[in-house]
């Protein structure tokens, strides 16, 4: 049996051949070097995400989460929940705190969930936790050191930690203007982190870098600039859109903003899976648009 | 759309404030704003606001119903939380404006043209479809929005971006009929219907 079990929320951006699929592939591999299983709720659903009230209205929204836990509570019983994604986590933690100060919207919610199949109430049973809790909480970060085989050595890592990892929840213990977690995993893995990073928990525009390209692009061009002010040569972040957004729009942005921009972007479970032993590959490297060459030398090279 | 908006004019007369606080979501903590402007002065996006968030609370308490509405000011939110975090009497700023934006979305006040409603609503028409985002549906989707035409030139402007996903394997070319979704769909479309019909009910949007 596996050290930690927890029941696993992936999202939408987690499967194959999706945006964050590297994502995934990097926390399969930190996971198994950490005896860390994850039990995914069957036939989970998506969360709405930050743009779905427009349409949805809050009932709808609540009650997408809602099936999740759910399934959660009747499969994976006694388990906390686990989300890598931070809308995903931020969604489900949101209507997991609505439904227990609500009496009526509890009511409601329950009622709309008998319509689904599987026979579903939800109780409010589990914890809603992040991936990044999970391992600081559950783990801390001397069970996170053990593993490493390889030091991410004279890297220097712009620790971008972005707004929903962040706010309004946040990871214990950390304040909402200058959360230090990040950076110690990047001292763990024996990388350097960009102490004073002040674009840390600038917002990427999320969303609306799709309908608000160059609003979104403005914030982004902030987040990249700061770390080459910085002396950087990567960004790390938790958030799939975060990641996304920082990485894909350089090109974009270098035509609009005569910058030359071209930073590579991981995850931290990369920098974590690439520090273990896990080859490019495993570590999803290879998802990268803008490859991260020193992560795939380190990769390449034999565990000391 | 437009009988609910007659509807809730009548019921509300003069009264925007009380119409709000049982209407929107987390409405009713809109009469604790004490005007101090950490939101407004908080937000990424802030200077593309014509009416940041402290006046849009203002202006909800002097009853200016339809500038509020009809504002594409509450379009302009990132969903970041840095207003909820700072914001010194902890009202639920961000979902205050995403209660507002919904609210005059579904009385068909809001902006038509917003592209951020626009792309709002197709997201969740394409999430619910088969219970999880289809993201090549989505992309092609929001290009060709505005017709065909426009839709290859924007479809050209981002083809470095769609090829750099194709090519590391983050976005899938077969999505249109590959993409699996949930299994249970029908159950997820007989719940979110349910949950639309009470949510109309309470908020007396039903007919």
């Amino acid at each position: 049996m596996a050290r930690k079990e927890y029941s696993f929320y992936p999202g939408c951006s987690s499967e194959r051949l999706t945006s964050a699929s590297n994502y995934m592939v990097s926390v399969e591999a930190m996971c198994k070097k950490l005896d860390v299983q994850l039990n995914e709720i069957p036939d989970w659903n998506c969360c709405g995400a930050s743009i779905g009230y427009a349409e949805g209205g809050e009932l709808p929204r609540h009650v997408m989460n809602a099936r999740n836990l759910a399934i959660s509570e009747q499969v994976n019983k006694g388990q906390d929940v686990v989300a890598t994604c931070a809308a995903c986590w931020l969604g489900a933690k949101e209507t997991k705190d609505r439904l227990a100060e609500d009496k009526g919207l509890l009511a409601e919610t329950n009622e709309a969930l008998r319509e689904a199949g599987m026979n579903l109430q939800y109780k409010g049973e589990q914890e809603v936790r992040h991936m990044v809790e999970v391992l600081i909480e559950d783990l801390g970060y001397d069970e996170l050191k053990k593993p490493v085989v390889k030091s991410l050595e004279g890297i220097k890592f712009a620790g971008y930690v972005g707004c929903q990892t962040n706010r309004p929840f946040g990871i214990a213990g950390e304040s909402f203007e200058n959360p230090k977690y990040l950076d110690k995993l990047v001292e763990m893995v024996g990388g350097e982190p960009v102490e004073k990073y002040d674009q840390k928990v600038t917002c990427c525009g999320g969303a609306l870098a799709f309908s608000e390209p160059e609003k979104s692009q403005a914030q982004i061009k902030k987040i990249i600039e700061s770390a080459y002010d910085h002396g950087a040569d990567m960004i790390v972040t938790p958030c799939p859109v975060c990641q996304m957004n920082v990485e894909v729009y350089q090109g974009q942005i270098n035509k609009r903003y005569g910058t030359k921009f071209n930073i590579p972007v991981a995850y931290y479970s990369q920098l974590m899976a690439v520090a273990y032993g896990a080859s490019a590959k495993e570590a999803g490297l290879n998802g990268q648009i803008i490859r991260a060459p020193r992560l795939e030398e380190i990769a390449a090279k034999a565990a000391r | 759309m437009g009988d609910i908006n007659t509807a809730m004019t009548e019921q509300y007369r003069n009264n925007f404030l009380k119409e709000v606080e049982a209407n929107v979501e987390e409405g009713q903590w809109v009469k604790m704003c004490m005007q101090c402007g950490v939101c407004s002065g908080s937000c990424p996006l802030g200077p593309a606001w014509e009416h940041p968030p402290q006046e849009i609370f203002m202006m909800i308490r002097a009853g200016r119903r339809d500038e509020v509405l009809k504002s594409e000011s509450m379009w302009m939110c990132t969903s970041c939380y840095n207003c909820i975090v700072r914001c010194p009497r902890e009202l639920p700023i961000t979902h205050i404006m995403h209660g507002l934006a919904n609210y005059a979305h579904r009385l068909g006040l809001a902006p038509k043209m917003n592209p951020t409603r626009r792309f709002a609503k197709m997201f969740w028409n394409n999430l619910t479809k088969s219970g999880r985002v289809n993201e090549i549906e989505l992309s092609v989707g929001l290009y060709f929005m505005d017709g065909f035409k426009t839709g290859i030139a924007r479809a050209w402007a981002m083809k470095d971006i769609g090829i750099g996903m194709l090519k590391t394997g983050r976005l899938n070319p077969f999505g249109f009929v590959t993409h699996k979704g949930c299994k249970d769909k029908k159950g997820i479309h007989k719940m979110l219907k349910k949950a639309r019909e009470i949510e109309d009910r309470r908020k007396g949007f039903a007919a």
